[in-house]
């Protein structure tokens, strides 16, 4: 797979001028004449911008959010761990399926003799708020992506790996856990990119929609919201379940970024200075 | 600092600025035209704000949700009250000839309501879904009055904001504001499914709210009280749910 953005390169003096977030994802050998330079001076490691302020500010915005959402989402869920399918479900319906966790109220038949303490109120508000936090830091993401170009450079897969075969091979070489080369550091494979366009443009608007279905205000709103989805309670459950495959992409996300070195990729989302030593 | 760090320098502080009194400004107005809840000063009032706002701005005359007979629930569902106690018992064994509803506060004629009277009133029905916070949900036929035809009849005053509204259980009382108030599916509800409303599920009286969580459907109530100002009600906001941690709005 050869680097898919070496036409950036050259553009690379013309681009530094520019905000952070237009830093080239490519040849990280160039050297950009701009501030940023100044700071690592001639000596190796070299020293370059590999993610735009505004990447790395929604990034951790983001990361705060669906943390919240999560931890505050399992609170909700255990006031009643039993999932329907259709419009409506309770404790005297059969369950589509029943998670076997304890309870945080009495009403729901468990099979364990205690009921968890009951943390909804705090849950309820926080998961709400920060899903506030969650869709406006993403608009404003989605929102640059498309004006500053994010997603063609960065995300949209190169002409080259848009076809099975080219997918075949990077998926091949990700599964065997290859250690990145000093130019991937620079950018995204193929995997990495249709994996972020999947939760991009896909699960966090399924998240959204899924959620919003289960709101009466908004519902009143919009009522196909929840009806194209089968109702409240089939809006409930898909919820749960795209909640389920976010959390698969976060571990995944969390363990290749361990493989990949943690420091130095965690150092890049926060500093967005990527620190290559030269061999 | 040199000419770009400058530059930058005051883009971001005239930013701020801009920013800070944009928020001063959309504050004062949201709280003129009453999209600040109650809740908005605790810690997740930002939040809250939000989604009231929103929805205030989006969908003030919107719909719940209606059903066709068919999908009313066969089994609903309703949580274990507390026991009721002997005047509760007593009244329901006079079939409930001697409940009475009061309507007062910010109103030109107060007043006490049977409920054979408010059965003569022209009723409204609707099915309805009704949402627990936990998560479970059921479809019901309601049967009642709107609480718009009383707030006519005892002649609510147009400073009136909000209505504050108190169960037979001494530690539910929760209150809405006028959109919901004076919206065409929120009942005062006597019937359910065809038949009188049983206790279990808030008989006598239950107020209706269809746009929002089940707990804002208070069972059993006993008196509406017609203010402008919530400070004074409950602990301060007026709602038993929101001075127990759950937000005041639950249309979520």
């Amino acid at each position: 797979m050869g680097n898919p953005h070496k036409f950036e390169a050259t553009g690379g003096a013309a681009v530094a001028g520019r905000e952070a977030g237009d830093a080239p994802s490519g040849s990280p050998r160039v050297q950009l004449p701009g501030p940023d330079d100044r700071a690592t001076g001639t000596n190796s490691p070299t020293v370059n911008i590999r993610h735009s302020a505004l990447v790395r500010g929604t990034h951790w915005l983001t990361t705060l959010a669906f943390l919240a959402l999560l931890v505050t989402g399992v609170e909700i869920l255990i006031s009643h761990p039993r999932f329907y399918w259709g419009e409506t479900g309770n404790v005297r319906t059969p369950p589509l399926f029943t998670l076997r966790i304890p309870s945080s109220r009495g009403t729901v038949p468990t099979g364990y003799g205690y009921v968890l303490p009951d943390q909804n109120g705090w849950s309820r508000y926080l998961h709400f708020e920060s899903a506030w936090v969650a869709v406006l830091t993403g608009l404003l993401y989605v929102a640059f992506g498309f004006w500053k170009g994010h997603f063609r450079r960065n995300l949209l897969p190169a002409p080259s790996d848009r076809s099975l075969r080219g997918l075949a091979t990077a998926v091949a070489r990700h599964l065997r856990f290859r250690r990145p080369s000093e130019e991937e550091a620079w950018s995204y494979n193929v995997v990495q990119r249709l994996t972020y366009l999947l939760v991009i443009f896909v699960l966090f608007p399924l998240i959204i929609w899924t959620g919003l279905a289960m709101s009466p205000g908004f519902t009143s709103v919009l009522p196909s919201a929840v009806t194209l989805l089968g109702g409240r309670q089939s809006a409930r459950t898909l919820h749960f379940f795209v909640s389920g495959v976010l959390v698969l992409f976060l571990l995944v996300h969390v363990i290749m970024v361990c493989l990949a070195g943690f420091r130095n990729r965690v150092g890049a989302m926060i500093t967005g200075r990527l620190t290559t030593h030269k061999e | 600092m040199d000419q770009m760090s400058r530059r930058k320098l005051i883009t971001a502080g005239l930013a701020t600025v801009a920013g800070a009194s944009g928020l001063a400004v959309a504050a004062k107005l949201a709280a003129r035209y009453g999209l600040i809840p109650p809740d908005a000063g605790t810690l997740y009032g930002a939040g809250e704000t939000l989604t009231y706002a929103a929805q205030r701005l989006l969908g003030r005359h919107a719909l719940a949700r209606e059903f066709a007979p068919r999908q009313i629930s066969t089994y609903p569902f309703a949580n274990a009250v507390d026991p009721l106690g002997d005047k509760f018992q007593f009244l329901q064994q006079g079939a409930f000839a001697d409940w009475r509803l009061a309507v007062d506060g910010m109103v030109a004629r107060p007043a006490l309501f049977s409920l054979a009277e408010l059965k003569r009133f022209p009723s409204s029905t609707q099915i309805t879904e009704i949402a627990c916070e936990e998560g479970w949900s059921y479809v019901a036929e309601w049967k009642g009055v709107p609480l718009s035809h009383l707030l006519d009849i005892v002649g609510a005053l147009p400073q009136v904001r909000y209505v504050f509204y108190r169960s037979f259980q001494p530690d539910w009382y929760e209150s809405i504001d006028m959109a919901d108030a004076v919206h065409p599916q929120t009942l005062v509800a006597y019937g359910m499914n065809g038949g009188e409303l049983p206790v279990g599920f808030g008989g006598p009286l239950r107020l209706r709210v269809p746009r929002q969580l089940g707990y804002k459907s208070v069972k059993y109530i006993t008196r509406l009280t017609l203010t402008d100002n919530l400070k004074k009600f409950g602990q301060g906001m007026g709602s038993s749910a929101a001075e127990g941690g759950y937000a005041w709005y639950a249309g979520i």
